[in-house]
């Protein structure tokens, strides 16, 4: 059987996608999420105990259903509960997966290093196979499937339950997403300062999108490290990212190839981004980013 | 509260990555060596923690003896030991990484031990949570805030803009994300007692793995045709064009 975790998490549907290549999938779904069309069955995870997100429970669940791979998406969620199903069945786990194809009882893949600087080919033998899908390299797409629903209630100890999510706490209202943010304004170092983003804030309001930025200025303490888009941040997949003093060093690229679009404001025709950009305006960022506010508002939006 | 931190060694590569010819590995013949963001983290929330409540703290890594150098910049931060389990140079699979430490940190009276969420080379999102299942702790992953109090650790990660909050009975394996923290710079004091420091050294032995590594590969490069716009005016237009408004 092969088995893709799915969570709200909108990466899941990715993963989920993906893992049709290999044949039937069955879609192991925790929370309230619709998997309509994209998979035959579906197992909709249903267990009294379990209202919140429990890694050890979810591992079970996967475990108990002695899947031969399984499938999950490269979320903070996706890899924590894939690697303790690897490290309780001792089993190899290959995250960050972008290509793969089984070939008699191996596995050949292609996986992300380096935050996805640099790809490795390699071989996953054994059972069962486990593999994360790099978030943004495929597209989600249903295949009009008639998906069936069954519940199923994993066999929970107090053990499953040792690591549980405690309380949460909401986002603020009005706040949009940075991972999901139809419209990502960025800003590097070339924003010069904390009040600097104060335009490009008022450039994403507009646009309704959200701001985010380079390592460079969540180390410098202008932005929250929350904002940061990259190896060690956010993986975007906006329909356009907008980015603002920002050079477009590869561990900043590899956090915002899944954009749709790029529009680029530097000073620099040179900066590696602008090789990566649809639109440029070569230029002042302090100049440019006001213009386009004002051009925007002037004509009545 | 003792505090272990566990680092890996991996090249500082620049703006593009160059392999050896038989595609086995980066070529580090040009390239200083140091360790992820989310390590660098992990070394200053252990600081912090045994500032906070006392106890001591000790940084681990896998690798060749030249992995000194990054136990000895952790210790100029002000981490008080240190731990090399020494290897060839080669690399490493996750299972055996693991099994290495934590047959490494089993004797020792550790309360916590901190991972860097992902290795900045491998990025294989596993080591610390093999780690866990090994030693029998509870363990959680992606942390960007950590609190201890009565014998209970409170972590918190990012979900969907909001947080998600964990509580962990101690002992616990943790492993965090940049952003948990600002990493301190090291003090020349703390640079002159580094390089006096002992380093304990042990050689483990690798595992067979399931995965195993065919050949490395640069990405190719997704150039695109960029229009050039002369103004702030013109790129409002696009966005127009694009129905964004
Ligand atoms: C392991 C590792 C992980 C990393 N992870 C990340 C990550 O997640 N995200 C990330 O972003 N980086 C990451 N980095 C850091 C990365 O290598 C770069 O240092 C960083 O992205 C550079 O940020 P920047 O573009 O803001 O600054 P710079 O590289 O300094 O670029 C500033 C740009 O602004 C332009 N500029 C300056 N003034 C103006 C102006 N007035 N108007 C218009 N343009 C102007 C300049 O021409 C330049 O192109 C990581 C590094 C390592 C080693
Ligand atoms: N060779 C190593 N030596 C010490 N710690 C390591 C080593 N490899 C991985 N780790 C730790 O495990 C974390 C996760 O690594 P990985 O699972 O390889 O992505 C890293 O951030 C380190 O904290």
């Amino acid at each position: 059987m092969v088995l893709c975790l799915v969570d709200d998490d909108p990466v899941s549907l990715e993963a989920l996608t993906f893992a049709r290549r290999f044949g039937e999938v069955d879609a192991l779904v925790f929370g309230d999420v619709d998997v309509g069309g994209y998979v035959s069955r579906a197992r909709r995870i249903v267990h009294e105990r379990l209202d919140e997100y429990a890694p050890l429970a979810w591992a079970q669940a996967i475990v108990e259903l002695e899947p031969e791979l399984v499938v999950a998406p490269g979320t903070d969620r996706g890899h924590e509960v894939l690697a303790h199903v690897a490290a309780r069945l001792g089993a190899a786990l290959a995250a960050n997966v972008v290509e793969a194809a089984i070939e008699g009882d191996v596995l050949n893949l292609t996986r992300q290093r380096w935050g996805g600087s640099l790809l490795e080919e390699a071989r996953l033998r054994g059972s069962p196979k486990l593999l994360s899908v790099a978030p943004h390299v495929v597209e989600a797409e249903p295949a009009g499937l008639e998906t069936t629903v069954e519940d199923f209630t994993p066999a929970l100890g107090d053990e499953h339950f040792r690591v549980r999510v405690a309380r949460r706490e909401e986002p603020e209202a009005g706040t949009v997403r940075l991972d999901t943010a139809r419209v990502v304004v960025g800003g590097g170092r070339g924003v010069g300062s904390k009040e600097g983003f104060d335009v490009l804030e008022e450039l994403a309001n507009l646009l309704g999108g959200a701001v985010g930025g380079s390592r460079v200025v969540t180390n410098l303490g202008w932005r929250p490290h929350s904002d940061q888009v990259g190896q060690t941040g956010a993986r975007i997949a906006p329909d356009l990212y907008i980015a603002c003093g920002v050079s477009g060093a590869i561990q900043h690229i590899v956090g915002c190839k899944g954009a749709k679009r790029i529009l680029v404001i530097n000073k620099d025709r040179n900066a590696p981004i602008v090789a990566r950009a649809d639109w440029a305006v070569i230029g002042d960022l302090h100049e440019i980013v006001p213009a386009i506010v004002a051009e925007l508002r002037s004509n009545g939006s | 509260m003792n505090v272990l931190v566990c680092v890996k060694r991996v090249p500082e590569t620049g703006a593009r990555i160059t392999l050896t010819s038989d595609a086995q590995a980066i070529d580090t013949t040009l390239l200083g060596f140091t360790i992820s963001p989310h390590e660098e983290c992990a070394v200053e929330e252990a600081l912090r923690i045994v500032e906070q409540h006392g106890g001591s703290t000790t940084v681990l890594t896998l690798g060749p003896a030249a992995a000194i150098e990054q136990l000895q910049n952790a210790m100029a931060m002000g981490i008080g030991e240190a731990v090399l389990l020494e290897t060839d140079g080669s690399d490493w699979n996750a299972e055996s990484t693991a099994a290495a430490i934590a047959d490494a940190v089993r004797t020792r009276a550790c309360d916590l031990l901190l991972f860097g969420n992902e290795a900045a080379d491998t990025g294989d999102y596993q080591v610390g949570v093999r780690v866990a299942h090994a030693l029998g702790l509870p363990c959680t992953t992606g942390i960007k805030g950590i609190s201890i109090a009565g014998g209970t650790l409170t972590a918190r990660r990012e979900a969907g803009g909001g947080w998600e909050i964990f509580e962990l009975p101690l002992p616990a394996v943790v492993s965090v994300k940049e952003g948990i923290n600002l990493p301190r710079y090291a003090s020349i004091q703390g640079r002159l007692r580094a390089k006096k420091a002992t380093i304990e050294r042990i050689a483990p032995e690798p595992l067979a793995s399931a995965l195993e590594t065919v050949r490395l590969a640069v990405p190719p490069e997704q150039e695109t045709h960029v229009e050039i716009l002369r103004s702030g005016a013109e790129a409002a237009r696009v966005l127009r064009d694009l129905g964004l408004v």
